[in-house]
């Protein structure tokens, strides 16, 4: 059965046969690179027009349906006009730093790339230290954010800018203990072993309660991560108009909004990875032939079904929950989500240590 | 594939946006007018600058969170071995959570949590 693995395998063997090693290393980055470019675009282009479409089911209208078959091709010409459009360096803005952003915040968010398993043998890197890599590299993406609005000379990308800063940071600290409890049952930080130790179950199943609100912490941290909505307050269109890129247009715009894109769908990655097994197909303990069913959809399949699953999750929060207040926010995490993540971090260390998992 | 995905990655993410710039700059064919540069804020003419005091409640929160994100580096080495280890790892980590709650507590108690 032709599986990601395999055709990697035979590009890999195909390349050293034909050509010196050194070069079959040579095109083996660059087809990375290409696949990195080419992942960035297309999710680009899928999650603007599902965010889109999702919004529009949810209110009970239809959302973009007049470019393509139902208004699939939306986000093409959207980019296009994107492209088109001029980019600004407003006045008195620090014009390094202004232009220099995008960048901080693309890097970021294209090497968590590196330790994500997409399919069964398909990662980039298998790094021994993957998810404190994860943890280190996701915090990078908020140097960009800061400069951004400090380099703008906007009244309102400084706040917004702020804002973001003191959330991200604040709710990175919930992120990574509710990781850390994955990271205990498994005793590895290694993204496949502990995608692995799920082949009998998943961890949001085989750990009990403390896993569950584990995973519930989690999403809740990286909605607030990734600025969005009800933690949007980053740029709450009605107080900021447009947050940290305010000043931002035509290309550079489009380069900000493509990796807060970018971070929602690694984010649901890194969940669907830890507490749903990655690419591991639906494994119910002895059950042999639901087993077997179940290993004939394809691993790759799997992790997309998962992911999107968790994106449509967060779309959904959108609609559900109202825009929080800045104290607010910051009290939900540090009064509450912080001391419950400590206190289930504890649980989870007895439930491990005792076995009492699965 | 080794360190060398970092290099990689960080070159398609830098040709990615300067590749996308360099698209917009060939394309585009601005206009000068000098009511473009300005600030977008309100429509009427920007007063003062934006580079100017904001809310002490950021530099708490900031010292905070060093505070916890450095707890948080600490314990991801014992989140490894604890399995092992058993019931010591327990007791320690016990320890050095309250210590640390201790201190959590007391930046409570002077109001470091309030947003102003």
């Amino acid at each position: 059965m032709p599986s990601l693995e395999n055709i990697t395998n035979t590009i890999h063997t195909w390349l050293n046969n034909h050509v010196s090693s050194t070069l079959a290393t040579l095109i083996e980055m660059l087809i990375v690179a290409l696949l990195a470019m080419g992942l960035f675009a297309i999710l680009g282009l899928i999650l603007v027009l599902m965010e889109r479409k999702v919004s529009a089911y949810m209110q009970i209208r239809l959302g973009p349906n007049r470019v393509g078959f139902k208004g699939s091709l939306q986000t093409l010409a959207d980019t296009l006009k994107l492209v088109l459009k001029e980019g600004l360096t407003p006045n008195g803005a620090d014009k390094l730093l202004f232009n220099l952003a995008h960048y901080v915040v693309m890097c970021a968010a294209m090497l968590i790339l590196a330790p994500l398993a997409f399919a069964k043998g398909f990662q980039i890197w298998d790094i021994n230290i993957g998810v404190l890599y994860i943890s280190a590299i996701s915090s990078i993406g908020v140097i960009g954010i800061l400069m951004a609005g400090w380099a703008s000379n906007n009244k309102y990308s400084l706040l917004g800018a702020m804002r973001s800063g003191a959330q991200i940071v604040s709710y990175e600290l919930s992120a990574g203990l509710s990781v850390l409890c994955i990271v205990i049952l498994t005793g590895s930080l290694r993204i496949s072993d502990i995608v692995n130790a799920q082949q009998n179950g998943w961890f949001i199943f085989k750990g009990h309660i403390p896993a569950i609100i584990a995973f519930v912490i989690f999403i809740i941290a990286v909605t607030a991560e990734t600025n969005r909505a009800p933690f949007d307050l980053a740029e709450a269109e009605s107080e900021l108009t447009a947050g940290f890129h305010t000043e931002y247009s035509g290309m550079k715009f489009a380069l900000f909004f493509l990796a807060e894109y970018v971070n929602i769908f690694v984010v649901c990655a890194i969940g669907a990875t830890l507490f749903f097994g990655g690419w591991m197909p639906l494994h119910i303990g002895n059950w042999q032939g639901f087993n077997h069913a179940m290993d004939f959809v394809p691993s790759s399949i799997w992790f997309t079904i998962k992911v999107f699953g968790l994106i449509f999750l967060i779309m959904w929060f959108r609609w559900t929950f109202p825009r929080l207040r800045v104290d607010q926010l910051l009290n939900l995490e540090w009064k509450y989500l912080l001391p419950l993540s400590l206190v289930n971090l504890l649980v989870m260390t007895v439930v491990a240590i005792m076995g009492w998992h699965f | 594939m080794g360190a060398a995905a970092l290099l990689v990655l960080l070159f398609a993410a830098v040709a990615f946006s300067a590749g996308g710039i360099l698209v917009a700059k060939l394309l585009v064919k601005g206009s000068s007018n000098p009511q473009k540069g300005q600030a977008y804020e309100c429509g009427i003419p920007t007063e003062g600058t934006p580079w100017n005091h904001f809310n002490v409640g950021y530099y708490l929160f900031a010292l905070l969170f060093l505070i916890f994100d450095v707890e948080l580096i600490f314990m991801y080495p014992w989140a490894v071995v604890v399995k092992q280890v058993g019931i010591p790892a327990l007791i320690e980590i016990i320890i050095f959570i309250f210590i640390l709650f201790i201190g959590f507590l007391y930046a409570h108690k002077k109001g470091a949590l309030k947003w102003m």
